[in-house]
């Protein structure tokens, strides 16, 4: 359904998006996550026909967006990250504007209007002024606006940005509903538990360059290189410190600052190799009480790899 | 045919429009144009029959409708730069611009609405006040083929500074800096062609006058000047005998031919610039590949 192969884009010197890769299939959630000014949202206007790359191509259900741009924007609903109303507009004609302007006949508009504002729960702001509605609501107005030609894509920029709690969770359930009327979505976010959620695969993007892609289990591999083992002992902690030391795997042993017998260790072997040092560990009289593998929290690698921002 | 329909009834003229007219302020503000136009109709008309010795003749009744075509000609000057020169950079800091176009709108038809959406109130004013021109007739002194004159005039200059807005306001991202530009155009059209005028008039004059007086050759600075002066060329057409100067250059042609072309070309070649730079990256990217 969007196909991308070395997408590039140049501002100068300045490389916002560096040789992006993605395959992403009819039906999926895609979360693209990366700190700002990652190149998510190039790669979004990109798609949305509205900026040309540098170099390399897009496709949108076989569209090349720089070729067919015209049929690229018959498939998609684009919703940017910052938007503005059309003040003076009530909110049906701001949807009809729209749908006036996708090509939807008048008929046709009349029918799904009213299903789109249900769906998006502003069927009772049917005849407001779109200036006097929040910014939540503006947010679910948008999203209606860029499903009127009912899109088989959504190419979403930053839709939760700036919303309370609630108009958070709100916005989560209209995706979710989406996401069962089968569209395919590419959504974007800085904030990564919002997303892995909801989301079938999730691009980590950073300085233009995708450094993780899959499911979430396959970005915590790819991303974690090392894990850490939380190993507590009854007594000898000098020996068993020595013990893990002398492991080719083990990158460092810390104590545990509360509690005295607990050890973190860093380590980057496979899974075999860790089965092995637990075995050598018994093997040598080590008392080991507990021998775990601390749960890794992918907010806590991904503000990991991008902390060089801050 | 409905494709080219479309160009020019499409729903973002419809919404332009609608947004457009929807405000008391319209309203308001064609009432109080015309308020003026008549008051300042009546005066003249009072001043000229009660004031002078003689009653309001048709030299008079000449001399109203200049003033209502020429004071008409300076607000179509002093409005439409502002009325377009927001038009794409306006929805560009609104952020609406980027949604506008992912939709199916063609550059074309967005441009070519904005242009007619943002001229539709001048033009609402100026067919408002035509009545105005029938107080003139009343008197005589001017032809209705003179009012139908004025009227296609006044509509090219509106198009072509109209034009020249839609075109700096694709091209500046900032609505202020775009107005300012198209004023300073449209300033350059009315004073500074003039000024170029009487310099290369003068200059033309001193090198090329022969001992018998007459000027020897062909010298069309001073007509060129002048055609691209809007102000100049109507009252040219009020009054031939403008013409005579020109002629004393060389130039034979009438000033309306030339300003009715060389407008032309500015309305035709801003909207062109206009179109192809509403999406531009994404075009010339498509039109460098196929190079």
């Amino acid at each position: 359904m969007i196909e991308i192969n070395n997408l590039t884009k140049k501002y100068g010197s300045f490389t916002a998006l560096n040789n992006l890769n993605l395959s992403i299939d009819k039906g999926t959630v895609f979360g693209f996550v990366g700190p700002n000014g990652a190149g998510k949202s190039t790669t979004f206007s990109i798609l949305a026909t509205l900026l040309a790359p540098t170099n390399g191509t897009a496709y949108v259900n076989g569209y090349d967006v720089t070729k067919n741009p015209k049929q690229v924007r018959k498939h998609i609903g684009y919703m940017p990250d910052f938007f503005g109303v059309y003040d003076q507009f009530k909110v049906h004609e701001y949807l009809d504007f729209y749908g006036a302007s996708y090509g939807v006949p008048s008929n046709e508009r009349k029918a799904i209007i009213p299903q789109l504002l249900e769906l998006v729960n502003l069927i009772d702001k049917k005849d407001s002024y779109v200036d006097v509605l929040s910014r939540g609501m503006k947010q679910r107005l948008c999203l209606a606006r860029a499903l009127i030609h009912d899109p088989e894509v959504l190419i979403l920029d930053e839709p939760a940005s700036g919303l309370d709690p609630r108009a958070r969770i709100e916005m989560r359930g209209i995706l979710k509903e989406l996401k069962n009327m089968e569209k395919t979505i590419i959504i974007s976010s800085h904030i990564l538990p919002e997303l892995s959620e909801m989301c079938d695969y999730l691009g980590i993007i950073e300085h233009g360059n995708l450094i993780a892609s899959g499911n979430v289990g396959q970005i915590e591999n790819q991303l974690q290189a090392q894990k850490i083992l939380n190993i507590q002992v009854k007594n000898n902690i000098e020996r068993t410190i020595a013990f893990f030391q002398e492991d080719p795997n083990v990158l460092q042993v810390e104590r545990d600052e509360k509690t005295e017998l607990l050890l973190h260790v860093s380590y980057e072997g496979t899974e075999d190799d860790q089965i092995e040092l637990l075995r050598k560990a018994v093997k040598n009289e080590i008392p080991i009480l507990t021998f775990t593998q601390k749960q890794s929290n992918l907010e806590d690698i991904f503000m990991e790899i991008t902390k060089g921002d801050e | 045919m409905d494709r080219f329909m479309s160009l020019f009834i499409n729903p973002v003229l419809n919404k332009e429009v609608k947004l457009r007219f929807r405000t008391f302020k319209s309203f308001l503000g064609l009432f109080f144009y015309l308020l003026v136009c008549g008051i300042a109709c009546l005066a003249f008309i009072y001043i000229e029959s009660y004031l002078s010795y003689d009653s309001f003749t048709a030299t008079d009744s000449r001399n109203l409708f200049m003033v209502l075509g020429i004071g008409q000609l300076g607000l179509i000057l002093f409005m439409t730069p502002g009325l377009t020169a927001g038009a794409i950079s306006g929805e560009r800091e609104m952020q609406t611009l980027n949604i506008l176009l992912t939709t199916q709108q063609s550059s074309t038809s967005i441009i070519l609405s904005k242009l007619f959406s943002s001229i539709a109130y001048l033009f609402l004013m100026l067919i408002a006040s035509l009545p105005l021109y029938s107080i003139v007739f009343l008197y005589g002194g001017v032809s209705p083929e003179m009012v139908m004159i004025t009227f296609s005039f006044h509509l090219l200059t509106m198009l072509t500074i109209g034009s020249l807005g839609i075109m700096f306001s694709t091209l500046i991202r900032r609505t202020m800096v775009a107005t300012i530009t198209t004023y300073g155009v449209m300033v350059f059209l009315v004073v500074g062609t003039l000024i170029l005028f009487f310099i290369s008039l003068r200059f033309v004059m001193q090198q090329y006058t022969g001992p018998s007086g007459v000027t020897q050759g062909n010298h069309y600075l001073p007509y060129v000047a002048l055609m691209l002066n809007p102000a100049a060329t109507l009252f040219s057409i009020y009054e031939p005998t403008v013409e005579r100067s020109l002629q004393s250059a060389g130039v034979n042609w009438d000033l309306w031919k030339g300003f009715i072309t060389s407008y032309s070309i500015i309305t035709i070649f801003s909207l062109f610039v206009s179109i192809i730079r509403l999406r531009p990256s994404t075009q010339l990217k498509s039109r460098k590949k196929k190079g």
